[in-house]
């Protein structure tokens, strides 16, 4: 099982975005380059969001390309804009579930369960609005949880919350993702969240998405477009 | 980017643009066929189009000319209940307009207020009726939305540079010229257009206050042409006059940008301290003298209006029946119209979808009245047309104001939650019914209760088919009016009055809970 970048081309005006790699399934990868280059393309090619020009996106052989956002085997974390402002966190996480909402009292049971997974027991009733930010960020999490889709992407994810509370997201989502086996891509602007949490990396620069390297060796020998980022 | 987001299924807001734009094209085919060419019209056509364009011009300088002072004096100074004449001057939008000619009468007519003092003082006695009184209404109706227009622009200036100004000690005059003239400059041709615009498809003004050979619009000479000299064809090459006068200008407007007319947020601290002495009491005087030009024609009907509500007769409470069913019926129309393709514009930039709901715009009431009168007429007996036709009539003239103020929500929703919809598989009446309604409550609110109180007002494609068994509440407080009943007519306005702004009260509130 990999997710596969075959020959991938996407073309705006001009902007080229291309890929053509392999990411081994489970291992976390984080997604580095300089703003502007491709990183969040890279993403929303993946979810759903962007169409390529050429070539194919695979999961576990299987290309993607004819799938709505919905029905790909993913689950992404925006910066921000995670959850329905007008939904309870209960129903945000239902979502995960099912679009319209119509739970059977199995799925309602098992949203309260992912809500006391992500420590959030008894707020369920509860709007975004009457949350923490941190607390926001576990309950787009108890969805990513239900919702056990194979492929995890965090677009910036957690990057408005504080340095401690942003640690203790990455390491709740590392535990998911251990716990499903998810594979995690994680486009980040900060080299210590990306020490941290990945071990693998993947360097965007010019619209070129490079394959993915052991993090560590990366950070030893850094690329000139990794240098230049990294400053 | 945006425009390759992968949702490119065909969407219902192509639909309704499609269906849009072939409604109102066939019906203007329908004119132009009709027509046979412009050679039908005579000589009192062309002193209509001379007349159109002559009240619209003066309306337009005239309400920017006394607006501009109103609106420096509401932007200078802070006094108690300015917040509600602020409010207030967005008001007269959703007045019905024959209501607002009641009043306009029972203060500026023979018998009203103003004549009274000026007899009180010697002086000659003034007209409501004729050019001036077309005039004057349309000064009732616009000049609070030009000073609204300007005041928007004159509290877009940052109040730094004011209080800037004021540092460097700035006088009055050397405010005039380095701040408020360039604003003006770039507002004023704006608010003249808009109010022009407006005042191009005058027709329950000219038709209540105007007419003979002087004071005859296009749009009135249509109504003529049809009602009363039962003669289609001249009617169809007045529309086609009054198509090309909205095209015209419409084409200016884009030059110029007209500002949106409406919109809150003109609550902000004052900028710094207003000038002191003479000028104080200039602004309290023309601050009054607005407020009573706005208020008085209101009091008057509600003064002598409500008292007569319980002895209305039965027709009149028929007709109020018939006006809030077609009312609702034509705003479900607009909402069902708007939203469809609101989200279809929110998602890419399609021009022509764009431009499908602002065809309304080119085309007046009395024209499409007229077009559709032409198509369906072979098919259905006239009498069976007057209401369904004033509904459609009605959803689709307030179709461009719903989609003004539903088109930046709905790019806001889908900027900000698009693509977490599409990746959870949000789609559908799913989503309709759990994103899509809950997050655009205030605009569709605001929306429908735009649509519902222009549509309860209006006095246009009714008072071409309208008889007594179809009369809407406004046709029926005309026909008062005309044939003197004033008791029964004040009672009727004060009922449309409260109906109108009760109806666009119940949903924008309704939007906000």
């Amino acid at each position: 099982m990999s997710l596969r970048f075959d020959g991938l081309e996407a073309v705006w005006d001009d902007f080229i975005f291309s890929a053509d790699f392999d990411v081994p399934a489970g291992a976390p990868v984080a997604v580095m380059g300089p703003s502007g280059s491709g990183k969040t393309t890279l993403l929303s090619l993946v979810a759903g969001f962007l169409t390529p020009t050429r070539g194919r996106i695979l999961w576990d052989g299987r290309d993607l390309g004819p799938l709505p956002p919905g029905a790909r085997p993913v689950s992404i974390l925006f910066q921000d804009q995670n959850l329905f402002p007008h939904l309870t966190a209960a129903q945000n996480v239902g979502l995960g579930l099912r679009p319209d909402l119509r739970l059977s009292p199995a799925q309602r049971h098992s949203v309260e369960g992912a809500l006391a997974a992500v420590g959030l027991e008894g707020l369920g009733a509860r709007r975004p609005a009457q949350l923490s930010g941190g607390q926001q960020g576990r309950v787009a999490l108890a969805r990513v949880l239900l919702r056990e889709r194979p492929l995890l992407l965090l677009d910036e994810a957690f990057a408005a919350l504080g340095p401690a509370l942003k640690d203790e997201m990455l390491d709740l989502v590392g535990s998911i993702a251990d716990r499903s086996g998810a594979t995690v891509l994680m486009v980040t602007h900060d080299p210590a969240d990306a020490r941290r949490f990945a071990e693998l990396g993947i360097v965007v620069a010019d619209g070129r998405a490079h394959p993915p390297q052991e993090i560590g060796a990366l950070f030893a020998d850094p690329p000139a477009a990794l240098r230049a980022w990294l400053g | 980017m945006a425009a390759r987001l992968h949702a490119l299924r065909p969407s219902p807001g192509a639909a309704v643009a499609g269906g849009l734009a072939a409604l109102i094209l066939g019906t203007l085919g329908a004119v132009a066929w009709e027509a046979r060419g412009l050679s039908g019209l005579t000589q009192w056509d062309l002193r209509a189009v001379w007349f159109t364009l002559w009240q619209a011009a003066v309306s337009a300088t005239l309400s920017v000319a006394l607006a501009i002072p109103v609106a420096r004096a509401l932007a200078r100074r802070r006094f108690p209940a300015r917040g509600a004449l602020v409010l207030l001057l967005g008001a007269p939008f959703i007045l019905p307009t024959i209501v607002a000619i009641f009043g306009l009468v029972a203060m500026f007519g023979r018998s009203g207020w103003i004549n009274a003092g000026l007899a009180a003082l010697g002086l000659p006695e003034i007209s409501i009726y004729g050019a001036q009184g077309v005039v004057l209404a349309n000064l009732f109706f616009n000049l609070p939305l030009a000073t609204r227009l300007i005041l928007q622009a004159w509290q877009s200036v940052p109040a730094e540079r004011f209080r800037l100004a004021a540092s460097l000690g700035f006088g009055p005059r050397d405010i005039a010229r380095h701040l408020e003239r360039p604003l003006l400059r770039e507002v004023a041709p704006g608010a003249w257009l808009a109010v022009f615009l407006i005042c191009l498809t005058s027709f329950t003004v000219a038709l209540a206050l105007g007419g003979g050979p002087r004071a005859t619009t296009v749009e009135l000479a249509i109504y003529q042409a049809f009602r009363f000299d039962a003669d289609p064809g001249r009617a169809a090459s007045l529309g086609l006059v009054q198509v090309a006068l909205s095209l015209a200008a419409l084409a200016l407007a884009g030059r110029a940008a007209a500002p949106a007319g409406f919109g809150a947020g003109l609550d902000r601290e004052a900028p710094g301290p207003a000038p002191p002495g003479w000028r104080g009491w200039a602004d309290a005087a023309v601050i009054l003298l607005a407020a009573g030009f706005l208020l008085g024609p209101v009091g008057a009907v509600i003064g002598s209006g409500l008292p007569r509500i319980g002895s209305l007769p039965e027709t009149v409470w028929a007709a109020t029946a018939r006006s809030v069913g077609m009312a609702l019926t034509s705003t479900a129309l607009t909402i069902a119209l708007a939203l469809p393709l609101a989200l279809a514009l929110a998602r890419g930039r399609r021009l022509w979808i764009e431009a499908a709901g602002m065809l309304p715009l080119v085309a007046s009431p009395l024209v499409l009245g007229t077009g559709l009168f032409l198509i369906l007429s072979h098919a259905v007996p006239v009498s069976g047309l007057a209401i369904p036709v004033t509904i459609a009539v009605n959803a689709i003239m307030a179709l461009p104001f719903a989609l003004r103020a539903l088109i930046p929500a709905s790019r806001t929703l889908e900027a900000d939650y698009g693509r977490l919809a599409a990746s959870l598989g949000l789609a559908g009446a799913a989503r309709l019914r759990l994103l899509t309604l809950p997050r655009l409550r205030g605009p569709l609110g605001f929306g429908a209760g735009l649509a519902a109180a222009l549509a309860m007002g209006d006095l246009g494609v009714i008072a071409l088919f309208g008889d007594t068994r179809t009369a809407t509440l406004p046709l029926m407080l005309y026909q008062l009016m005309g044939s003197y009943r004033l008791a029964d007519a004040a009672g009727a306005a004060v009922l449309l009055m409260g109906l109108s702004l009760g109806l666009f009260w119940l949903f924008d509130r309704g939007g906000r809970a």
